[in-house]
């Protein structure tokens, strides 16, 4: 009999350790990220228990939420940041945990990092402290979000109890058009099937148009997975994926590497692999897309009006009435032009290498509007001395952006890095949350990088297609 | 409200059996409210979870004067009343952990994210979900009553307030671990320790890919 099981039911069979009395899985956890801002507490559970890390060479820590982009001179001007800093030092020397502190230079955003030093690979369970870990997904892993108690469990046994989800497969056919990025292809589905329609799945990604993506573009797609209620998105792995990992410093060597490779590829879905549902979306229908609301799934085409509330469910209508009000926006008008405060560029959605040419593809020999303020946030320090190497910084400083140390920075505001009062910004980043960017009452818009670097030049919401 | 919440029993593994969980409600029937609104991320910069209760709701609280987390009659509430998709976005187990040092025991919504479903669990804190019109009729008798008591019962799988009885669900797995105290995985996940070494034997990357 051939076996039909998609990617992410083999991996999960494979990693199932045994089942535990309530009817979930022990599951085994391949590579285990921690960072700052989730991790402390989970160390004082294990102190509390007498506990150690049981597979300490399987947990890597980075620092990123609360680590200051202009000045990173210890200590930080904000004493708890400091504490937080000072705690994950102290942890990972106390229970033997490597640790990419700011002095090294593979420091930076947990989800660009794991990618970047060929720690991620597919075939593995992955499990973080942070819901976008599901960026992980894009090399063909089981990727997922955890909360601190989980987060002591793993340190602890290396597994968790976990209830096995259903898997939607979401086909993207055709070909996307010029200036339409994986941003937009994710803005796009979460659109389409809600914020809370992949609750209770993991999303297989697939179809002609993630074929063709760069596993970078695979990564700020699996990204936003949980923004649509998915805890885990992932693309099965080809030869792009393998292309992407040899050579780095944590893969296989040698004649490892090619018996790795031959494993990843044998763990892909089958043609006739079986599926809990299926969707299919046209990429060449897709528009560069626009946030107008307070969740991710409230977005627009760029060329499209906000809706009409007469045309919304009498609970639709009260959402986005408030959604309306909050951002100062009306039913029926254009996204386009919505004037901007402030331009992000960065996060760990979009805040690779691959993200800051085609910002600065658009910033180059251009100006920043009058009044806005733009950033440019590196996603590590790796990819900050890679863009200075092709001359990136140079264009957008020339172009008025300033250029940061890398971190989390503006996408989540639990650092120096924030919006102030009503201040509307156009964000590469993952969340549109009310107060997300760190003013309770900022306003963001999410769009793809090439559309922050087009606002951020006009000082409002732009189609870039017209400046491509 | 502080130093009772069932997450302080975390030292020992022996886990209290939760299959009821009564007292007075607070309503918020509101969807998609994610964990950044629960607890702003300014107040995760810290190494231990204490003093989060004080900052739940604080930025909505601070923009809506009416707001229920602010509104003396619900003081001393331990069911909250949610819509759909509660506790969307960021990992953060600090939403949870704030609800829960408010005085929070249990939460029944339309629906839950996973993440913060699965965080609420492991702390003890049972998320029951039931219908719109149910919802809005607990709203109601809370409403009508704050110190109502509402008790939200996980074997006979109804939550009552008053002479209102209303059928509640939540996973069979998420149940059987509150219902038999093993809703703290980490004890149960020891106990498989030596299981967990074979399984790490037979993963191709945990041997180098060796041939």
């Amino acid at each position: 009999m051939t076996d039909r099981r998609n990617l992410f039911n083999k991996v999960w069979d494979l990693h199932s350790v045994r089942s535990l009395a309530s009817g979930q899985t022990q599951l085994f956890i391949g590579l285990h990220l921690i960072h700052e801002v989730t991790s402390p507490q989970a160390f004082s559970i294990l102190r509390d228990r007498n506990l150690t890390v049981m597979f300490p060479e399987r947990t890597l820590a980075t620092v990123d939420h609360i680590v200051p982009t202009d000045n990173q001179l210890r200590p930080f001007a904000d004493g708890l940041a400091e504490e937080m800093m000072s705690a994950i030092e102290k942890n990972c020397r106390d229970f033997g945990v490597r640790l990419f502190d700011l002095k090294d230079i593979r420091q930076g955003v947990v989800h660009i990092v794991g990618p970047e030093q060929g720690l991620t690979q597919p075939g593995m369970t992955i499990a973080c402290g942070d819901s976008h870990t599901s960026t992980h997904g894009a090399f063909g892993s089981i990727a997922f979000g955890i909360g601190t108690s989980q987060v002591a469990d793993v340190l602890a046994t290396q597994t968790l109890a976990l209830s096995r989800p259903k898997v939607r497969r979401i086909e993207v056919t055709g070909k996307l058009r010029p200036g339409v990025f994986a941003k937009d292809v994710i803005l796009h589905i979460i659109r389409k099937l809600g914020v809370q329609g992949g609750v209770g799945y993991a999303y297989e990604y697939a179809g002609e148009v993630f074929d063709r993506m760069t596993i970078e573009e695979r990564m700020t797609v699996c990204n936003m997975s949980i923004e649509g209620g998915a805890r885990c998105g992932y693309v099965n792995p080809d030869q792009t994926t393998v292309d992407y990992i040899k050579g780095r410093p944590f893969a296989p060597q040698g004649a490892d590497f090619d018996r790795a490779a031959a494993w990843w590829l044998s763990l892909a879905s089958p043609a006739d692999a079986e599926f809990d549902d299926r969707v299919t979306f046209n990429g060449s229908e897709i528009e560069p897309t626009v946030t107008w609301g307070i969740n991710p799934a409230q977005s627009v085409g760029v060329s499209e009006r906000l809706p009409k509330l007469s045309t919304l469910t009498a609970d639709d209508q009260k959402g986005t009435g408030d959604a309306f009000a909050y951002m100062g926006l009306n039913e029926d008008q254009l996204i386009q032009g919505v004037k901007i405060d402030v331009a992000f560029i960065g996060s760990c959605t979009n805040g690779r290498i691959s993200d800051l040419r085609e910002a600065a593809a658009i910033a180059k020999g251009r100006k920043v509007a009058a009044g806005v303020k733009a950033l440019v946030v590196p996603g590590s320090q790796l990819v900050r001395q890679q863009a200075m190497a092709e001359g990136l910084d140079k264009i957008f400083e020339a172009a008025g952006f300033e250029w940061r140390e890398a971190g989390c920075s503006m996408c989540l505001a639990m650092n120096p890095d924030k919006l102030k009062g009503r201040e509307v910004c156009a964000s590469s980043s993952n969340r549109n949350f009310k107060g997300r960017q760190g003013s309770p009452t900022g306003r963001t818009l999410l769009m793809s990088p090439a559309m922050v670097a087009a606002a951020a030049i006009n000082g409002c919401v732009s189609d870039v297609r017209s400046m491509l | 409200m502080q130093g009772s919440f069932p997450a302080e029993n975390r030292k020992n593994f022996a886990m209290q059996l939760i299959t009821q969980v009564t007292g007075t409600g607070i309503p918020l029937l509101l969807d998609d409210i994610d964990t950044d609104r629960i607890i702003p991320a300014r107040f995760l910069r810290c190494v231990t979870f204490d003093g989060l209760g004080e900052h739940s709701f604080e930025d909505d609280r601070q923009q809506d004067h009416s707001h229920p987390f602010d509104d003396a009659r619900f003081n001393g509430a331990a069911v909250l009343v949610a819509g759909r998709n509660f506790g969307c976005g960021s990992s953060r187990e600090h939403a949870p952990q704030a609800l829960i040092r408010w005085g929070i025991k249990t939460v029944i919504g339309e629906s839950f994210a996973e993440i913060f479903f699965g965080n609420c669990t492991t702390l003890g804190v049972p998320c029951v979900c039931a219908s719109r019109s149910d919802l809005e009729k607990l709203t109601a008798a809370i409403n009508a009553d704050p110190k109502i008591s509402i008790s939200v019962d996980l074997n006979a799988l109804q939550a009552k307030a008053g002479s209102l009885t209303v059928p509640i669900s939540i996973p069979d797995g998420a149940r059987l671990a509150l219902t038999t105290g093993k809703w703290d995985f980490l004890g149960q996940l020891l106990e498989g320790a030596d299981a967990v070494q074979a399984a790490a034997k037979t993963l191709p990357y945990m041997t180098g890919f060796k041939a």
